[in-house]
């Protein structure tokens, strides 16, 4: 068959444009692209307990005789847990707690070893002992609390909305009517709003970050899930988005613990508590979620359930 | 088993939110399909060289990446339009490519002959498509085209991990409310069989009606 | 089926006259403008909505975007080398089963073959990964494995019967046992019939391992995805599909590329002679009886 010849060239030319767009990435500068955000020095720094021994915590002796800890986060939560793309760390508010945490259970935090979790592998990694604790927008309720054991709350969210810097015709929810909303596909802000704002008119999809976009592409109206997400977006594009409204449900976030690890939970309670008295929570949140232009709020009451 | 009972209407939601980007996206694929087949065959360079490269191009992409690309991808040149119609877009160019591949060797099957004898009876072009060339080709299309439907119908899954209204979306909703996440699956599945058998039950039928007896 | 048609006639078309190619060539003007002026008219989108502003593209200048691009790339290939070799191996062992002279055997590997094939792979993929909770790689392979497996069973249990009757036939005659037919005579021949068919597999399978974008695997798209969606680079989405679809589909075209050369050689082997094999689906095949 001489006559399919055209196509094979076709076929060739194209072949050699893809080893060319591969030939093409074997060069280039060092390092990663610039970032927004705060840089490394700024962070805050946090002591690390000396001698600190914990050895009722089966999860807090397997990480000693590890030499460090894991840590499961989110990715792509901006200034909460994001994973910068080219160098491959983490940054952000949940970061920072993880970090506080890993200091006060005797591990440099620069020893973590982060591991990003999809939302709904959070309880087996837990589970099976995949990571050590968990941080990353987690919220505490009572089937979860059957699941896996909750240290905390670190901070009090709650469901809000973020819209483009030009909206003036939505500032809460009961302006959704007819408006296209996008949240998570199935999760619970979603699942509030078909029942409690009928009318609005929502779109789902399955990461918040693609709802950012069809906001910013002018697709939806509106973003919903809980405001310290929200803020993390409009922190990094403020000229462009902003949150609207009340908060308009209580989102309390808690550090995921295996279940059975009293002894892990009830000594983050307490570094907890240590680090919100000291400073360091503040500290963190003002060069994370603080940038979104939100002041610091003050840290919710630590919930030391007894142990079950 | 009460995760259907319970969740009838999510699951119905779901089965019918299917069944409409099937549907749609099947139209789209037969027409598009059509369309780039006849380009294929036609006397004009530049038709068939446009042809082959849709072609080429769309059954060698990923539909995961057709899917992200057009989802997120139009919207940058200031086209507004719902999810669904979206979806519908790139399961439906997705499929035209292979629904005209199928097309193009039903028509290469009619022999040479054929279409010299009808010429040299008189017959026009139209005449010699529409009595000669199309009867006979048909025939030998209906198991392909039929077995791309299903594999359109199958493909529609990506949209729903996209999205919510649609079967296997379903699973997110139902996994959140924390019912049964074996049984939410066992039912999606059953919901897939209906729509894969349906389809395969009609084209098999089709072709037992006016399948190939030359 | 391009150039050389103009001289041929086909079922559709005769040979044309002068006046006839004389309109073709017009046509034939006519419509290149129109495709070049749609090609002009996207590329004006392109730079009229700034995809290709200096901060879109810089991300790709940096090594750190680079090696997280070759890294998702790596992921993607050994995702598709761990699903192809198993999907051959359980290939084979559903086609042995369907071959197999025991009715009870022969039952069970049409219903696994006629269900995985009739179920949507990623709906496979998104209940060992959700409801199994196993890990994204694992949940990735496994899925792929289980439906491409089960139509390389298809495939081979047609490309064995495709071997001429009298061959088999034959054997039995000189008194080999059933394995022998198999190994010696059946199994070598539908082999190199059936390769253009499994290799055109391979490509769904190669494709299909993008899925495991939608369950966390760091894959291709999964990399492109967390640069497109970064708000520190402006999101340069457009920019991330322009560099990653070409290597996705060079890549798929290569593979099909080479199933189409395998399939020109064995069309002129006399080792497959005796075979005669249907050209590759694509998609699914009709399940059902035929």
């Amino acid at each position: 068959m001489p006559a399919r010849l055209p196509a094979r060239r076709l076929v060739r030319a194209l072949a050699c444009l893809a080893l060319t767009a591969l030939a093409a990435t074997a060069c280039g500068k060092d390092g990663s692209p610039p970032v927004k955000g705060p840089s490394a020095e700024d962070l805050p720094k946090y002591e690390i307990a000396q001698g600190f021994q914990l050895a009722d915590s089966t999860t807090w002796t397997k990480a000693k005789r590890r030499g460090r800890l894991v840590v499961g986060v989110k990715e792509d939560q901006p200034y909460l847990g994001e994973k910068d793309p080219a160098s491959g760390s983490y940054s952000g508010f949940d970061i920072e707690i993880a970090k506080m945490m890993s200091a006060s259970l005797g591990f440099d935090p620069k020893t973590i070893q982060y591991k990003t979790i999809a939302s709904a592998n959070r309880e087996t990694a837990l589970q099976n002992g995949q990571i050590d604790y968990y941080v990353g927008t987690y919220t505490i309720n009572d089937n979860r609390k059957k699941l896996v054991g909750f240290a905390g709350p670190y901070y009090q969210a709650g469901q809000s909305l973020l819209v483009r810097k030009d909206e003036d015709e939505i500032k809460g929810p009961d302006d959704l009517a007819g408006k296209k909303v996008c949240s998570a596909a199935g999760a619970t802000p979603y699942q509030r709003i078909e029942a409690d704002y009928p009318k609005a008119d929502l779109v789902a999809y399955d990461t918040y970050s693609i709802c950012v976009d069809n906001l910013l592409t002018y697709q939806v109206d509106a973003v919903t899930t809980d405001d310290a997400i929200l803020q993390g977006y409009a922190a990094k594009v403020p000229d462009e988005l902003k949150l609207v409204g009340k908060p308009f449900s209580e989102e309390p976030y808690g550090i995921g613990v295996p279940r059975k690890d009293n002894a892990l939970r009830f000594a983050l309670d307490d570094a907890l508590a240590r680090h919100e008295k000291n400073g360091d929570w503040k500290k963190a949140y003002d060069v994370t979620l603080g940038l979104s232009g939100v002041p610091a709020p003050k840290p919710p009451p630590i919930d030391r359930y007894p142990a079950s | 088993m009460n995760v259907l009972t319970d969740n009838f209407s999510t699951y119905g939601k779901g089965f019918l939110g299917t069944v409409e980007l099937t549907v749609y996206a099947s139209l789209l694929a037969l027409v598009l399909g059509f369309v780039m087949a006849s380009f294929r065959v036609a006397p004009v360079g530049s038709f068939r060289v446009f042809g082959t490269v849709w072609v080429t191009v769309l059954r060698n992409t990923p539909l995961t990446l057709l899917f992200f690309a057009v989802l997120l991808g139009l919207p940058r040149f200031g086209l507004v339009l719902p999810f669904k119609v979206f979806a519908i877009l790139a399961l439906g160019c997705y499929t035209s490519a292979f629904i005209c591949e199928a097309l193009r060797s039903g028509i290469n099957t009619v022999p040479k002959g054929q279409g010299e004898a009808a010429r040299s009876l008189g017959m026009s072009f139209g005449q010699t498509l529409n009595n000669v060339v199309l009867p006979q080709a048909f025939r030998s299309v209906i198991p392909p085209v039929g077995s791309n439907l299903i594999a359109l119908a199958k493909n529609s899954a990506i949209a729903g991990a996209f999205s919510v209204t649609e079967l296997l979306g379903t699973y997110k909703t139902l996994n959140e409310l924390g019912y049964s996440i074996i049984w939410t699956f066992v039912w999606i599945a059953l919901g897939y069989l209906i729509i894969t058998l349906t389809i395969s039950a009609v084209f098999n039928f089709m072709e037992k009606r006016w399948g190939v007896a030359r | 089926m391009t150039a050389t048609t103009h001289e041929e006639s086909s079922a559709l078309y005769d040979i044309p006259g002068p006046a006839a190619r004389k309109r073709h060539f017009a046509y034939g003007a006519l419509s290149t403008l129109l495709i070049l002026g749609l090609a002009a008219w996207i590329l004006y989108l392109l730079f009229d909505t700034e995809q290709f502003t200096a901060t879109k593209w810089t991300p790709f200048e940096y090594e750190g975007i680079q090696e997280l691009l070759l890294t998702g790339l790596g992921n993607t290939l050994k995702a598709f080398a761990m699903a192809a070799v198993l999907s051959l191996v359980l290939g084979t062992l559903l086609a042995v089963g369907r071959l197999s002279d025991h009715k009870p055997v022969r039952w069970l590997a049409t219903l696994i073959v006629e269900f995985f094939r009739a179920m949507p792979v990623l709906v496979m993929i998104f209940f060992i990964f959700v409801a199994l909770k196993v890990q994204p790689l694992p949940a990735l392979v496994a899925g792929l494995t289980l439906y491409n497996g089960s139509v390389l069973a298809e495939v081979f249990r047609s490309g064995i019967n495709a071997v001429e009757r009298g061959q088999r036939e034959a054997a039995f005659a000189l008194g080999m046992r059933k394995t022998q037919v198999m190994t010696h005579v059946l199994v070598p021949q539908a082999v190199r019939a059936m390769l253009p068919a499994i290799i055109s597999q391979l490509v769904v399978a190669l494709k299909d391992t993008s899925l495991g974008y939608l369950i966390t695997y760091e894959e291709f798209l999964h990399a492109g995805k967390l640069i497109a969606s970064n708000l520190d680079y402006d999101l340069p989405f457009i920019p991330v599909v322009l560099v990653i679809s070409p290597i996705y589909i060079g890549m798929c075209m290569l593979l099909s590329w080479f199933a189409t050369w395998v399939s020109k050689r064995q069309r002129r082997s006399p080792k497959t002679e005796a075979v005669d094999v249907a050209p590759a689906e694509p998609g699914t095949l009709l399940p059902g009886p035929q």
